[in-house]
């Protein structure tokens, strides 16, 4: 097994550029304004979130609406749009070629036309493919890592409380162990420590039978 | 609990909070132990992915708070859907479906229809043949209506029908009777009533309405033919004076009444009709005259207006007249009129008891 730089824990920004090759999309949100706004959703702002939700929901809606789907699915499609984005700015080594609008469209229109072909729905491609841009590498990685995503949350809800709630607490909302001891009634920290390591290697054994099955599969 | 104090060491490692003389020291350590190395990789990567689910997590129900509040806030669209949006919107979705169903549907009905055509061509003839039974039935019926509505009429219009009534004698005992042409002039159904209240259906034979003869035929079942008739009919007019007498119906119950004959012509000298003097009403008209001997010498068919009991009578031998031209036009029918009568002699009571059942009562429409 190859060694993984400690580095990929640490997030940084410096990758994020922005490359506006569209001059007809350049007009209206300027350039460091889309920027500040990629920077938020990385660190989960909530105001660069809702100002990116509240400049695109309206679009996507439109687009679910005219396409069979209906307002919950919109909801959805666009929530997971919103991921993606949220993932890609994460990475590091985010690079985006076009407007943040086209982008969510894009990303959008891929995931709804395939979700219309899984419940084998008829999808037409009426509209027009002119502020689309290629998002296949996205979705790709998207859907890796929504896997994971699943692997996790399997693990996770096969553990059983007290494990769940107690993992959660440490790693998750990272509290400090002297807290969760009192919270969860243990006499020292000493001893939520030693029922946290039982915890954490329960779940590593059914996070990693799942994992490794699944890389040996692909 | 060496390994509890591993995993913490390798977590602060990961986390990046040793001290750099202590990180130099543990990388040292990774080097030269594989187990050690590995378990770094292992944990780093378990963390990382755990992190990923913390971090998805949370920001899933952030994505979730934000679109409760800014539909709250009215900043997006809520679906709120609504009037012709809505229809907009499940026409949208459901229209290929019902395209499809549309399409499924014509054509079962097609086909349905045909196999329905096809297969069942006989079926249909019988179906015409029956619509044909029916309107048979139907115009049957149309023409049982109008045949009872005419007797209902019939049956109502009787007491109307008849009210315009006279009197009428028997001049052959097969069935045959002398009235008033007046009578039933304007009537279509005729009926006779004797005076036992008998009723018979009777038609015209014939009607001369200058002499004002008609001559009737009882046309019914229940009618009993007579052999023979007591009274005669007289070729001549009596005398001036003579006692004369007349059956009638004025009322329902035959009346007698008597007079005498006051002149030999009529009114103005009408040498068809002789004057009587007798108390005659309506009713009487067509009623017999007879003298003592009990022969027919009129037929009582008017009366002076101006003044009371004063009556008209047609001479009897009009009554030949009626009979022989009757005996013309029919061939077959060959009446023959006595002029004898078997009356004669006997007293009043009698000649009428004897007569009475040959006067009836004429009713006409």
């Amino acid at each position: 097994m190859c060694q993984i730089p400690v580095s990929l824990l640490i997030y940084k920004f410096d990758g994020l550029q922005f490359l506006q090759k569209s001059i007809k999309n350049r007009q209206v949100i300027p350039e460091n304004s889309e920027k500040a706004l990629l920077e938020g959703l990385a660190i989960n702002d909530r105001k660069a979130v809702e100002t990116i939700y509240r400049q695109n929901f309206n679009m996507v809606q439109v687009l679910v609406l005219n396409n069979n789907g209906s307002a919950d699915d919109a909801k959805d499609i666009f929530q997971e749009a919103m991921i993606v984005l949220y993932e890609k700015a994460r990475s590091g080594n985010f690079e985006l070629n076009c407007r943040l609008k086209t982008f969510v469209y894009s990303v959008c229109r891929r995931l709804w036309l395939k979700r219309l072909q899984q419940q084998n729905r008829y999808a037409s491609s009426g509209d027009s493919m002119e502020n689309v841009v290629a998002v296949d590498e996205d979705l790709a990685a998207h859907e890796k890592r929504n896997a994971e995503f699943e692997m996790m949350e399997n693990a996770i809800n096969h553990l059983g409380e007290p494990c769940k709630s107690l993992l959660e607490a440490f790693y998750l909302q990272k509290q400090n162990m002297q807290v969760i001891a009192a919270s969860f009634g243990y006499t020292n920290a000493d001893n939520a420590k030693n029922q946290k390591y039982k915890c954490l290697m329960r779940l590593k054994k059914i996070f990693f039978s799942q994992y490794k099955s699944e890389r040996t599969n692909g | 609990m060496d390994d509890i104090k591993i995993l913490d060491t390798v977590e602060r490692y990961i986390r990046g909070e040793m001290k750099p003389d202590e990180r130099l020291q543990f990388e040292q350590l990774r080097k030269t132990n594989s187990e050690v190395d590995q378990l770094v990789v292992e944990h780093t990567l378990f963390l990382q992915q755990l992190n990923h689910f913390g971090e998805r997590k949370s920001f899933s129900s952030a994505l979730n708070e934000i679109h409760t509040d800014l539909t709250e806030q009215g900043k997006i669209d809520s679906m709120k859907l609504k009037g012709k949006a809505k229809v907009v919107y499940l026409w949208k979705r459901y229209k290929r479906v019902t395209a499809i169903a549309a399409s499924i549907a014509g054509i079962t009905a097609l086909a349905i229809s045909t196999l329905v055509w096809t297969v069942a061509p006989r079926n249909n003839s019988n179906t015409e043949a029956l619509d044909r039974e029916l309107n048979k039935v139907k115009q049957l019926q149309q023409a049982q209506n109008t045949e009872m509505r005419k007797i209902k009429n019939q049956i109502n219009s009787k007491p109307i029908e008849f009210k315009s009534g006279g009197t009428g004698f028997m001049i052959d005992g097969r069935g045959y009777l002398i009235t008033n042409a007046h009578i039933v002039q304007y009537s279509k159904n005729i009926a006779v009533v004797d005076n036992n209240g008998n009723q018979y259906n009777a038609t015209i034979l014939q009607k001369d309405n200058s002499r004002d003869i008609a001559i009737l035929k009882i046309d019914d079942k229940n009618f009993n033919r007579i052999p023979s008739l007591p009274y005669g009919i007289s070729k001549t007019v009596s005398d001036v004076a003579e006692p004369i007498f007349t059956l009638g119906y004025p009322r329902n119950d035959i009346v007698y009444s008597e007079g005498y004959l006051s002149a030999r012509t009529g009114f103005n000298g009408d040498s068809l009709t002789c004057q009587l003097g007798i108390a005659a009403n309506r009713g009487n008209s067509g009623g017999p005259v007879f003298n003592h001997n009990g022969e027919v010498i009129g037929i009582l068919s008017t009366r002076d207006t101006e003044s009371e009991g004063v009556a008209f009578a047609i001479q009897s031998k009009y009554i030949y007249d009626a009979v022989k031209n009757l005996n013309q036009v029919t061939d077959t029918l060959n009446l023959k009129l006595s002029s004898k009568s078997s009356l004669k002699g006997l007293n009043k009571q009698m000649q009428v008891k004897t007569i009475e059942k040959f006067v009836f009562m004429v009713k006409g429409d």
